[in-house]
């Protein structure tokens, strides 16, 4: 986006001061923020050393909220506010200490109050009002049944029947087709840098030249995108002045740069539901801001982090309504407010700033916690003193998680940053539709049962045979790969009809404004099971796996005679299966066209609905029983890695990065005295291990150091663990917060007493 | 279900008199298992090969199911070595390497030279967790391609040595001396079991065996526990420790005092 002259007055001509200082050219005439961070970022290659502790004020502040958890947590709410559709502007401004508070800015009009917003779906939000004991509004009853047609009313409008069958048999789940879609990631830092009238004068040019184009389809739907993102963008800086902020300039200290990026951001979360609200990659850009005030006198060390401290305790209070069923396929209450830090530039300069530790401080500062999802772009390149930071962090909260910068640089650049848990993307540049996953491991089953349901026995897949006998690699593959290009099929056309819907229902105004017009869409596919059918594979080409009838001459279980490998050991008998099933899935994908010409990609990653893909799916080939949890992410199954965590590993790292850019997502559990005998042993060592599983083409990898009795201990006595902080595939959960049926999966999972 | 481990089993054909050839030339060896660990058994990530026999019957033994040479698989040492090639960029990013435990490696001590040989001349850190026991049958040729020995002094009193392990104390001593003598560095490991190895003389015993040794970079002094005591049960064998605890902070302390008063690194 180029700034038009009008626009570029505001930010150079009358108004000198936001940009003195600061150097480069490009950025000046065109929305370009890497192009400022470049020209402007000073890496730190130093260590921890300088790094302040909060002060009163901040640890008052936070105290406030804290005392406001435990009832939270025992209704599922703190409050709702059941009455007011939720917009950019739909509140009064709220507070959580007004004279304390350094960043402002909330939800709603209180701390932890939820709103409601009901352009996704009318019936959910009901649900979640009489779950949690509040009053449904006749009036809008009548306006979201009668008047306005939500997302998911549209959705269900077009379903065809193979995707109504493969949704309600949980071959494919998790589908964001009654909740918001998420995933995307509006660049909030435009905000702060250019103030928001030079990013609506931006969007008038883009508006303009859609309109000297012909009127057709697609034409028409960006002029009118673009109208909807001005309109958010003039309600950004309304929501702005009510609390006092003038953002139609740009920002002029470090202070307003987190203010105005914060603004940014809650306008976004105040507009949409999104199943993951990412935040993006903003120390760099903050540090540019805080070093300039830094140098110029305007600011201490102590008051650069009471900042950083002020923001990342608002990031922690973000909200929103959910029922508990999907706090059963997504426990503990995530929001993925994930900030990336780290990486390395296309120039080779560590993108390392002190801001990036100030953010891993917080965790020290306010204690750890789940959000923001703090996930750092590892290499080995970074500085020493950082990589030790992390991995210090890692072992005293375990609350940040790890991603493979060059894989990611090499397919996003160095201004990428990662939405959810695993999905990199270019900032403002690239957005995804998000496409939850479907149950390769209850497909497989369906190829053995000739498609028909193992539970229900129901057909879902019509006009398929059953095997019989033994059951033989040569009859079961290739009746598998016909069921997974029929999956295949349901799931993209599932996804187009959401896309398509949501664009137009519930289209995320704000954040989109926050991208430039012309951008790249990928259709962002997942598969759960993955490591469950590998297995089960394994067993049929290297065992003897004859088929169990039950009823009716539905296979229900297996009798397995003979060893078999198993994907977790770094034997590529059982993990090239693995890896040929990532490909040929990734490959049937793209052979269906996706809605607005969206480049198909692939996660492998479930969040926590592992357990719920267990629940649905029946005994399957490898000896896993019916109901039993899968692995999380592209992890191992439970207790089958046998050769330790690093070898466990590096089977997941075989995983082609090319065929599920989407993310791999790996979740390992070791115990601290597992990395070492002391402190200093255990980072150096845990460093070595990340550069060894980074370096090998390991994607992602999430850390816990902690001892099991801790997690049984807190299960019996939650009140003494308000904090303890887990990682679950992609992101990080309060332990306390997860189901009891979601504790037992995490307990049963593969501690590794040495790595 | 079980899951079969990555070894490789030799061809039938020859049957078992070639098997036992191959084994004596040190180019095949009975390995129970293999397993990447950090931050135990050698600096770094390691890479540690369990062999299996051995002859000694520690009461604490947590791998009771590595006694007796048939718990391995007979594995040619090319298959090992082709899976060393494979981490050895993990060893060099982490100061890592390979690590032959046991059992005791050294009733195979031509397996062992063959792999460490092979692990030497493509400059491979390797270590040899032994109890010293068969310390004669380790060649000058092995020790020479051996960077670190893990030294298992399992008691330092005869008496107690013979009452934990079955066996004499006398050629892990010898060992040890020789070690020294040829300059072989040496990472002394001592299990503390309570009731078992605690006795301030035997502690003290032991202390003066391995101050004398001049090569030691480092004692690991590793509280007991219970981790194995479900391997004796599922084989059946009479286990003796059941009541016993893990070692307290107040005795581990002591312990740590004894080492260290005599100018022992302590870890």
């Amino acid at each position: 986006m180029t700034l038009t002259n009008s626009a570029r007055a505001d930010g150079t001509v009358q108004d000198h001061e936001p940009w003195s200082g600061f150097t480069g050219g490009r950025w000046r005439d065109e929305i370009d923020v890497r192009d400022f961070i470049q020209h402007n970022y000073r890496p730190y290659a130093g260590d921890d050393s300088f790094l302040a502790s909060p002060t009163a004020r901040t640890t008052a502040l936070w105290q406030r909220l804290v005392a406001m958890f435990p009832e939270e947590r025992a209704r599922g709410v703190y409050d709702i506010d059941w009455a007011t559709p939720s917009t950019i502007t739909s509140h009064r401004p709220g507070y959580i200490d007004r004279e304390n508070e350094l960043i402002v800015g909330l939800q709603t009009d209180a701390p932890l109050k939820r709103a409601i917003m009901p352009f996704g779906g009318w019936r959910l939000v009901a649900n979640e009002l009489r779950t949690y004991g509040y009053p449904v509004s006749d009036e809008l009853e009548t306006v979201f049944t009668r008047y306005r047609k939500t997302h998911n009313d549209a959705v269900f409008d077009v379903y065809p029947a193979g995707v109504r069958r493969a949704r309600h048999s949980h071959l494919i789940t998790g589908l964001p087709d009654a909740y918001g879609r998420g995933r995307i990631i509006g660049d909030y830092r435009r905000v702060a840098l250019y103030g928001v009238d030079a990013l609506i004068a931006a969007k008038r040019d883009e508006g303009r030249e859609l309109r000297a184009r012909f009127s057709t389809d697609e034409v028409i739907r960006a002029r009118e995108e673009n109208a909807e993102q001005v309109r958010a963008l003039q309600e950004l800086k309304e929501m702005a002045e009510d609390y006092g902020f003038d953002i139609s300039r740009p920002a002029r200290t470090a202070k307003e740069a987190v203010q105005w990026l914060y603004f940014a951001y809650l306008g976004a979360i105040k507009e949409q539901n999104g199943a993951a609200m990412s935040i993006g990659r903003n120390s760099a850009f903050l540090d540019v801001y805080i070093e300039r005030d830094l140098r110029e006198g305007r600011l201490t060390e102590q008051q650069a982090q009471e900042l950083i401290d002020d923001l990342v305790i608002k990031l922690r209070i973000v909200r929103f309504l959910r029922t508990p069923e999907y706090d059963s396929l997504f426990s503990g209450d995530p929001t993925w407010v994930t900030e990336t830090l780290g990486g390395i530039g296309e120039d080779g300069r560590p993108l390392v700033t002190k801001t990036a530790f100030r953010y891993l401080q917080t965790l020290f500062n306010l204690g750890p916690a789940p959000e923001p999802n703090l996930t750092v772009l590892w290499s080995a390149a970074l500085p020493a003193g950082f990589k030790r930071f992390c991995t210090r962090v890692s072992i005293e909260t375990s609350a940040i998680q790890y991603e493979s910068d060059e894989l990611i640089r090499g397919a996003c650049g160095d201004d990428a940053a990662i939405a959810c848990c695993v999905s990199p993307m270019r900032v403002g540049k690239q957005m995804q539709f998000f496409g939850a996953r479907v149950n390769i491991a209850k497909a497989l089953l369906y190829a053995i049962n000739g498609g028909r349901d193992e539970i229900t026995g129901e057909v879902v897949i019509p006009d398929r045979r059953p095997l019989t006998g033994l059951i033989r690699f040569d009859d079961v593959w290739p009746a598998y790969l016909e069921v997974l290009d029929w999956l295949a099929g349901q799931y993209v056309e599932a996804l187009n009809c959401i896309h398509y819907m949501h664009d137009k229902y519930a289209y995320e105004r704000l954040e989109m404004a926050l991208h430039d017009g012309d951008m790249l869409r990928t259709m962002a596919c997942g598969i759960a099971g993955l490591s469950v059918a590998a297995d089960s594979l394994a067993a049929i080409k290297y065992a003897r796996v004859h088929p169990i009838l039950g009823d009716d001459g539905l296979i229900v279980d297996y009798r397995v005679e003979g060893d078999f490998p198993t994907y977790g050991n770094d034997d590529d008998r059982a993990d090239s299966i693995a890896t040929d099933l990532v490909r040929r899935f990734m490959a049937m994908l793209r052979a269906y066209p996706a809605y607005r010409g969206a480049v198909h990609t692939q996660s492998v990653l479930t969040i926590t609905s592992n357990v719920v893909y267990g629940k649905h799916t029946g005994n399957t080939p490898d000896g896993r029983r019916a109901g039993e949890p899968f692995a999380p992410g592209a992890n191992p199954m439970n207790g089958r890695d046998r050769h330790g965590m690093l070898a466990s590993a590096l089977s997941v790292a075989k995983l082609p990065f090319a065929e599920a850019q989407d993310g791999i997502s790996l979740t390992s559990t070791v115990i601290p005295s597992g990395l070492g005998r002391d402190l200093d042993e255990q980072v150096g060592n845990l460093t070595g291990l990340l550069d060894a599983f980074i370096g090998t083409g390991g994607y992602h990898l999430n850390v816990n150091v902690l001892n099991r009795e801790t997690l049984l201990d807190a299960m019996a006595n939650p009140e003494k663990y308000p904090q303890l902080t887990i990682r679950v595939s992609g992101y990080a959960v309060n332990f306390i917060r997860l189901t009891p049926e979601q504790q037992r999966d995490v307990l049963s999972r593969t501690f590794h007493d040495s790595v | 279900m079980t899951a079969s481990e990555t070894r490789v089993p030799l061809p039938s054909p020859g049957g078992r008199s070639q098997e036992l050839a191959a084994r004596r030339s040190g180019r095949v060896g009975m390995v129970h298992s293999w397993e990447l660990v950090t931050a135990v058994d050698g600096p770094g990530t390691r890479m540690t090969l369990f062999l299996s026999g051995c002859p000694l019957r520690c009461q604490y033994c947590q791998n009771p199911d590595t006694w007796l040479l048939r718990d391995g698989v007979p594995t040619s040492a090319d298959d090992i070595i082709r899976r060393i090639e494979r981490y050895r960029g993990i060893f060099e990013t982490t100061g890592g390497g390979v690590t032959i435990s046991g059992g005791e490696p050294l009733l195979q001590a031509g397996f062992v030279e063959t792999v460490f040989d092979a692990c030497a001349r493509r400059g491979i850190h390797t270590a040899l967790d032994t109890s010293g026991y068969l310390g004669a049958r380790a060649s000058d040729a092995l020790l020479d391609d051996t960077s670190l020995v893990l030294l298992d002094v399992k008691s330092g009193l005869p008496e107690t040595y013979r009452s934990v392990t079955t066996r004499d104390l006398e050629p892990t001593i010898r060992f040890g001396d020789r070690l020294s003598e040829r300059g072989s560095a040496i990472w002394v490991r001592f299990v503390l079991v309570p009731g078992l190895t605690d006795a301030p003389e035997n502690v003290d015993a032991v202390a003066a065996i391995v101050a004398r040794w001049r090569t030691v970079e480092r004692v690991e002094i590793l509280p007991f526990h219970q981790l194995g005591a479900h391997k004796w049960a599922e084989r059946g064998i009479p286990y003796t420790l059941e009541g016993t605890r893990t070692p307290d902070q107040s005795l581990l302390q002591r312990v740590r005092d004894q080492f260290t008063s005599r100018g022992l690194p302590v870890r």
